[in-house]
């Protein structure tokens, strides 16, 4: 198998506070290959964030710290790269959009000048070209008459139409992965479907590889090629999208999956909530962070933490007990 | 005139903004018919779901309802009082027997009173008991009924987690044993895995205490979970109202179809297989709504006469409202089902 993209190992974020060490991304490992689609599931707190913006060095430091990993893309270590060599990475190779667009939109400036000063730094064009591309952006991602709305300012954009030109931002400079941080979280369920569907049109005609996070576990069945389900800044599973539906094996999946009504099914009966709250981060992991509000859990989730275990083709979960015939492993 | 089957009925109620310019003369420029003639009855006991898009009028519903908003005209009876017309004494009955939960917990409890005096507040407006003491009995009480350690009393918001600060607004809605509560998306700020605990936990006083819900939500998913009816606003106005199972499987008005298609499904083959109508643009501004039928700018199968004429409200079949031209029009059936 070629190479992948990006390939990720042993990557550990924390953030000094005054309250103590907060441990947001503890160790995680995983990889991208060319044009795939990895959709990286999680409550709050879980770290998704954290460790994607960590990636292309968005963590502010101090308070934060990246303390170990690395992070090979196309060979080279973004975590060892100088602050100018990332301004190259950024937007130029890896792209990065964000949940709430009216914030990372600049109010004050008009979305036309916005969009052309990625084209001028990354490619070097003069004012006029990048324009031109602009438009030629923003109609690729459906916004109507966009040579008059250059001019416009991000509040007299809907929801909708700002994300979407947050997505033209993001594929200025065509790079090679998008990383999309619950990009329709904000929006109705209309215009989420808008937007997926975008980005999936996109994703095939310019062979990005994209990184999408959520905690909607339906979102993801409908548009990614593998998942990551996270919980208090570990991976804890991790598989083909049909096969993590067909037989989620971490129990934090199985808990998260039927806790989910269903907009296709009738209702049986309540909903099977999980009991407790995620686990304070503060607070140095010792043993399994899932075993207090796990309904398997037996002494061992206790004492250490599992890693990562095959458990099927492309499968893995950190989990000691098998859930469908309660082995432990 | 009222049904004792109903506590809540509501007739052609609307709510309209003025729009002003200037800061002093505050010249009327326009009008924003946030609800425009909306009218529903709730059963005793009954959960009705409110759905549609962001700005489609749902919260301004539920909060013209209560009066926090002086309605622009209607009537709305809630058990046997009409709260729009109650004034002092009256307006205070009516409100201890109808209550709001609100979408954000964190926004919606005073940050600098503690969890004793948020929970105490509904007894002491309407003077439910005697004594101060009496009153923190009573929010003890409370607190453990929605799951929350009664020896946190006398916590500050800002102590507790999101989840945690929904129970405790739910605890404040419950002080003055109301019998009807208006749910303003109380799980959409919430992780999917405290969702369920709090749907859960509404659905177990209901059944303890016999009440009556309006919960108005965007996630088509729990509304079908906990709903026995729905109806669907577009606009200011009712586009669909049916039985919940009636709704989701045979939704009649193209809105409702389109919203319906857009949620995903949490199975991969289920979602990739199925047929999507893709609504395009965004809900029109309620400055200025559409002539005729308000949907017809965005609808897939709109006809001249949708732009032209508001389309009837009527019911479809047995306990199923619709406003729509096409539907029951065997022209246009073809088109609907295409």
């Amino acid at each position: 198998m070629a190479e992948p993209l990006l390939q990720v190992t042993d990557l550990k974020t924390l953030f000094h506070t005054p309250e103590g060490t907060v441990h947001a991304v503890n160790g995680i490992s995983f990889h991208l290959r060319e044009g795939e689609t990895v959709a990286v599931v999680g409550e709050s707190g879980c770290g998704k964030s954290v460790s994607m913006m960590s990636l292309l060095r968005l963590i502010p430091t101090p308070p934060g710290e990246i303390s170990s990993g690395t992070a090979l893309y196309r060979g080279d270590d973004l975590l060892r790269k100088s602050e100018q060599e990332m301004e190259d990475v950024r937007g130029r190779e890896i792209s990065m959009i964000f949940q709430d667009p009216m914030t990372s939109l600049n109010p004050v400036l008009t979305i036309g000048r916005q969009l052309t000063e990625a084209l001028r730094v990354h490619l070097g064009l003069s004012q006029e070209e990048a324009e031109k591309r602009a438009v030629q952006l923003l109609e690729q991602v459906g916004i109507p008459d966009p040579a008059r709305r250059l001019g416009d300012y991000p509040h007299q954009f809907s929801g909708g139409m700002r994300q979407r030109v947050m997505i033209a931002m993001a594929l200025s400079c065509a790079p090679s992965v998008l990383i999309a941080d619950e990009p329709t979280t904000a929006l109705d369920v209309t215009i989420q479907a808008q937007i997926v569907e975008l980005v999936a049109r996109l994703r095939e005609t310019l062979h990005m590889a994209i990184i999408w996070i959520t905690h909607d576990l339906g979102v993801v069945a409908g548009m990614a090629d593998r998942v990551l389900v996270m919980y208090a800044g570990y991976i804890v599973e991790e598989a083909e999208v049909q096969d993590l539906y067909d037989s989620p094996s971490h129990p934090y999946t199985l808990a998260l999956l039927a806790a989910l009504p269903r907009v296709d099914r009738r209702r049986d009966q309540r909903l099977k909530s999980i009991p407790g709250a995620p686990p304070n981060l503060l607070v140095k992991p010792h043993g399994c962070p899932f075993a207090p509000r796990c309904e398997f859990v037996i002494e061992k989730c206790r004492e250490e933490n599992p890693p990562l275990m095959n458990v099927g083709k492309d499968h893995t979960s950190a989990c000691w007990v098998a859930v469908t015939t309660g082995l432990h492993r | 005139m009222t049904d004792p089957k109903f506590l809540v009925e509501v007739q052609e109620l609307k709510k309209h903004f003025p729009v002003t310019r200037g800061l002093i003369l505050q010249r009327r420029v326009g009008v924003v018919r946030a609800v425009d003639g909306v009218s529903f009855s709730i059963q005793r006991g009954e959960t009705l779901g409110m759905v549609g898009e962001s700005g489609c009028g749902k919260t301004t519903v539920g909060r013209t309802m209560l009066g926090l908003y002086p309605a622009t005209s209607g009537s709305v009876v809630i058990d046997g009082d009409d709260i729009l017309h109650a004034r002092g004494r009256e307006m205070l009955k009516i409100r201890r027997k109808a209550q709001i939960i609100f979408q954000d917990p964190y926004a919606s409890l005073n940050p600098r009173w503690t969890v004793n005096s948020i929970i105490s507040e509904p007894m002491r407006v309407h003077k439910l008991f005697a004594s101060d003491q009496d009153r923190t009995e009573r929010a003890k009480e409370l607190m453990g009924l929605v799951g929350l350690n009664p020896n946190l009393i006398n916590r500050f918001p800002h102590e507790f987690s999101g989840g945690q600060r929904q129970r405790i607004g739910i605890a404040r809605a419950l002080a003055s044993n109301p019998v009807f509560i208006v749910c303003d998306e109380p799980i959409s700020a919430l992780d999917v895995s405290i969702q369920a605990q709090v749907v859960n936990l509404l659905e177990g006083l209901q059944d303890q205490f016999g009440l009556t819900y309006l919960f108005i939500a965007h996630d088509l998913s729990m509304v079908r979970h906990i709903c026995d009816r729905v109806a669907v606003l577009y606009l200011g106005v009712m586009m669909e109202l049916a039985d919940r199972d009636e709704l989701y499987e045979n939704p009649l008005h193209p809105y409702t179809r389109a919203l319906l298609s857009a949620v995903p499904i949490p199975d991969p083959r289920k979602d990739r297989a199925r047929k999507r109508t893709i609504l395009t643009g965004d809900v029109p501004s309620p400055l200025n709504p559409p002539s005729g039928c308000r949907f017809h700018t965005r609808c897939p199968i709109a006809m001249e006469v949708c732009s032209q004429e508001v389309p009837q409200w009527r019911e479809a079949a047995s306990n199923h409202w619709v406003a729509c031209h096409a539907v029951g029009n065997p022209a246009w059936s073809k088109r609907l089902d295409a």
